[in-house]
This record gives C-alpha cells, structure tokens and sequence, in this order.
C-alpha cells in the first residue's frame, strides 16, 4: 500500500476491532459468591478523545431477578466512532472516517446453594467486523464465605473483512478462548484482597487488515519521506498470560485505598505491568468520590520495528504503535450522588455518576511520521493524551 | 523431604475444610459497605476496560468486570 493506493473510505483502528466490552459484564465477582447480584439498570453514555480518534455512544444494561435462584441481564452498546489518527493516515493517506459498532449481550446466572453459575452470549457487529461469543463462569463460596473460588471461560468467532473490498474477494477468521481463574480471599474484617490469573490464546488472521508496516526505500518517489509502507504480516496464533493481584482496605472514617498490580506476558514477545492507586471517599449527604492514578508500561513485540530496512526484511513485520515499546499515566476522578435512598414505589434507590480520565501515552520507539523534514527513521518519538469521560444514572429496584 | 512436604499439603488441604471463618459474619460491617467492592459499576468499569484493551498491548485478569477482548 503505497502512497499512490490511497485509502479514501473507512479504515479501522484498533479501537474498534470487534473489541468485546461485555465479554464477562456480568459476571462481576461478589464478595460472597452465595448471592445473586441485585436487580438494577444502568444507562451510561461514553466518550473516548485523544490522538484524532473520537468514540462515543451509550451503554445500557438491566439485571432482573426471576424467581429465588436466577438471574437474567442484557447490555446494548454503541460506539460511534470518528477518526483521522497516525496509524493509518500518514503511510496509507487514508482520509477521515466514521463508523458505527453495536454490541448486544444477553446473560443468566444461577444460584444453587454456594455457587453461583454464568452464561452470556455476546453479538458485535461493525461494517468490516463480527464477532460473537460465549461465556461461562463458575463462583464457590466457602470457609465461611471468608474466600470465592471463581473459575471463567469464553470462546470466540471473529471475522474480518475490508470496507474497501467486496466481502467475496477478502474475508477473513480467528478463534479465541480466554481461561480466567480468580481467588477473593476476606483477609482480616477492613480487608479484602483478590488474585486474578487469565490466558488468551488467539488463532487465525490476528491483522488490522488496514495497518501497514514501514520500511525505507529512498529510490521510489511514490513514498512519504522514504517511508515505504505495506500491509503488516502477523503470526497466527498468540497466547497471552496475565496475573493481578488486588488489595482494598477500610480506612476507619469510612473511605477505602484500593491497590492493584498486575504482570503480563505473551508469546509475542510483549511484556507488561501496571499498577493503580485508588481511594473512595464518601460524606453523609450522599455524595462519593473517587480519584486514582494508573501506570502502565510494556515492551516491543518482537516483530515490531518503527521502520524496517526493506521490503519483507522478516516473516512477520508490524508498525501497530500498541505493539511498541510505550508507557501510559492515568489520572481519574469521579463523583457519585444517590438519590431516593429510602425508595420510591417500586425502586430501592438510584445514583448519578460522572467520572473523568486523563490518559498521557508516551511511545519510545513509535515516531511521528508527520514530520517529513529530517531523515526516516529520525523523526520526533510520538505521544498524545486522551481524555475519556463516562456519565451513567443507576436505578436499584 | 518430598514425603514430609506431601503431608503437609495433604493435611494442610484437609484441615482447610473444617478452618473456623476468623473473621465473623457480625464482623463484616465494613467489607459489606458499598465502598469496599472491586467493582461497584461494572457497566462503567467495562468500558474503561475496554479502553485499555484496545489502547494497550496487554490484556486478561482486569478484574470481576472485566471482559474479553475481540481486538485485533
């Protein structure tokens, strides 16, 4: 894909690749697994904006009880998704576009003594992406409710194709399955603490179909500043293993620090940690706040160059800037006001909600390609900041 | 050694069942207060998730709310 091969109607990031946001929605792990979770409806409106991409849309979600022991829920969620980034327009000369991805989910859940059972279905949709999937999980509470054993798997079916392309000359598949496993464990009566262990593995056509690799060609006039650029080759399989370990502690004027560490590695060669620093404050006119920081830093997959020395240098070959060596700082902040506490007709009560994040990415070997004056390869490293918001009111019933 | 730490474990996983909770039911006020969950909206605690997963390289174990990632 040369400069000439200009890209003019709609081109993905990775943003919107089929992500699955409501994989496990549901299944948020209790404290104590022998209890279904309460009946309530959340309609929350997002927004993603940072480095030329703008993603927004609604999410709702409903949980209803059916009778002592079952539990039903389903999510509809949208991203309207706006973009002109670096990815993709500067190598391809793609132009800005918009698109629209709606995800449905549909779950139940079963409570049968100590043990709580799962299972979702999961539907998304896009004009060059499908994916659907299913989910089951399996929580157990025991030694007096004090630790719950929960054990989680999915499976699922993507397919690929090109908004440039006729579905019939390009269309592509993968496979995934995540294993999830996770201990909560009450540590003393102001302290919880949680471990958290999951591998994905991933087979089939693992390619943003749109992003291109960069390599250097100073004879061919049809480049961008000697910056080259071809469709990226990935390998077929990927598996990744990740291990976090979560803290929550009581502070005696009713407040809470929440703690988090998390290790990461996959056969790609990337390597990850992050950690996060939370702390809840509530007052007695109904009113919690919440702020936090998280730092994030990975390493380079071992097929991955800013720019390669020549066409087809190497088997596998990419220029996706999450596949580079990069750090990222976030910084949270959230209020929430309750009302109707004491109920109201047939409602327990309901909740306003509006939290702010600020995320700073700062890539160490991803350069700003827009810079054409100095030589490839030598342009400024890249960096951008995202701001990400999210409003939701919750009602209890 | 292998003998003597099989033991151990064997009577370590048998003596778990019948572990006294040490922490009572009428002690757990404050880890039953809204504030001590690891995730209080999970619709909302997703999608952040979900911004990470697509943001970032890494992915898995975010948490009870967190989902599996179709990205490619």
């Amino acid at each position: 894909m040369r400069k000439g091969d200009r890209v003019v109607a709609v081109v993905a990031t990775s943003f919107q690749r089929g992500c699955l946001l409501a994989g496990v929605l549901g299944f948020a792990i209790p404290l104590m697994a022998a209890v279904l979770p309460v009946d309530r409806v959340d309609v929350l409106y997002h927004s993603y904006n940072g480095g030329g991409l703008t993603v927004n849309g609604p999410s709702i979600m409903a949980r209803k009880q059916l009778g002592k022991k079952t539990s039903v829920w389903g999510n509809y969620y949208v991203d309207s998704i706006t973009s002109a980034t670096i990815d993709v327009d500067v190598l391809t000369g793609a132009s800005t576009y918009r698109e629209e991805r709606i995800e449905k989910t549909l779950g139940v859940d079963f409570l049968q003594g100590k043990t709580t059972m799962g299972l979702a279905y999961t539907n998304s949709e896009e004009q060059d992406f499908s994916a659907n999937s299913v989910h089951y999980s399996v929580s157990h509470s025991m030694f007096g409710d004090l630790t719950t054993v929960s054990l989680g798997y999915s499976r699922g079916w993507d397919e690929i194709w090109r908004s440039t392309q006729s579905k019939s000359s390009f269309v592509e598949e993968a496979k995934r399955q995540n294993f999830r496993l996770s201990l909560s464990q009450v540590v003393t009566k102001n302290l919880l603490m949680e471990l958290g262990l999951e591998t994905v593995t991933d087979e089939g056509y693992l390619n943003n179909p749109y992003r291109a690799y960069s390599y250097v060609d100073a004879s061919n006039p049809g480049c961008i500043n000697d910056r080259c650029s071809l469709t990226e080759q990935y390998p077929n399989t990927r598996t990744s293993h990740a291990v976090a370990i979560r803290g929550l502690y009581y502070l005696p004027y009713r407040a809470a620090i929440k703690t988090e560490y998390r290790v990461f590695s996959d056969t790609w060669g990337i390597q990850a940690s992050n950690y996060e620093v939370a702390y809840t404050h509530p007052t007695k006119s109904g009113w919690v706040f919440d702020v936090k920081y998280r730092y994030y830093s990975q390493t380079r997959a071992d097929f991955y160059s800013d720019l390669f020395a020549r066409e087809g240098e190497f088997e596998f070959m990419a220029r996706d800037k999450e596949l580079s060596t990069y750090e990222t700082r976030t910084f949270g902040a959230a209020a929430s006001y309750e009302f109707l506490t004491r109920g109201w007709h047939f409602l327990d009560k309901g909740s306003m909600n509006i939290t702010l994040d600020h995320i700073q990415y700062d890539y160490k070997n991803f350069r700003d390609a827009r810079v054409n004056n100095v030589a490839p390869g030598s342009e400024p490293l890249y960096q951008f900041s995202a701001n990400v918001m999210r409003v939701f009111v919750s009602v209890w019933y | 050694m292998k003998k003597t730490a099989a033991i151990v474990i064997v009577v370590a996983l048998l003596s778990g069942c019948a572990i006294e909770p040490w922490v009572q039911p009428y002690e757990r006020a404050n880890l039953a207060d809204p504030i001590m969950s690891f995730g209080r909206d999970s619709v909302a605690d997703s999608y952040l998730h979900h911004v990470f997963q697509a943001r970032e390289g890494a992915r898995g174990a975010e948490g009870g709310s967190g989902g599996g990632c179709g990205c490619n």
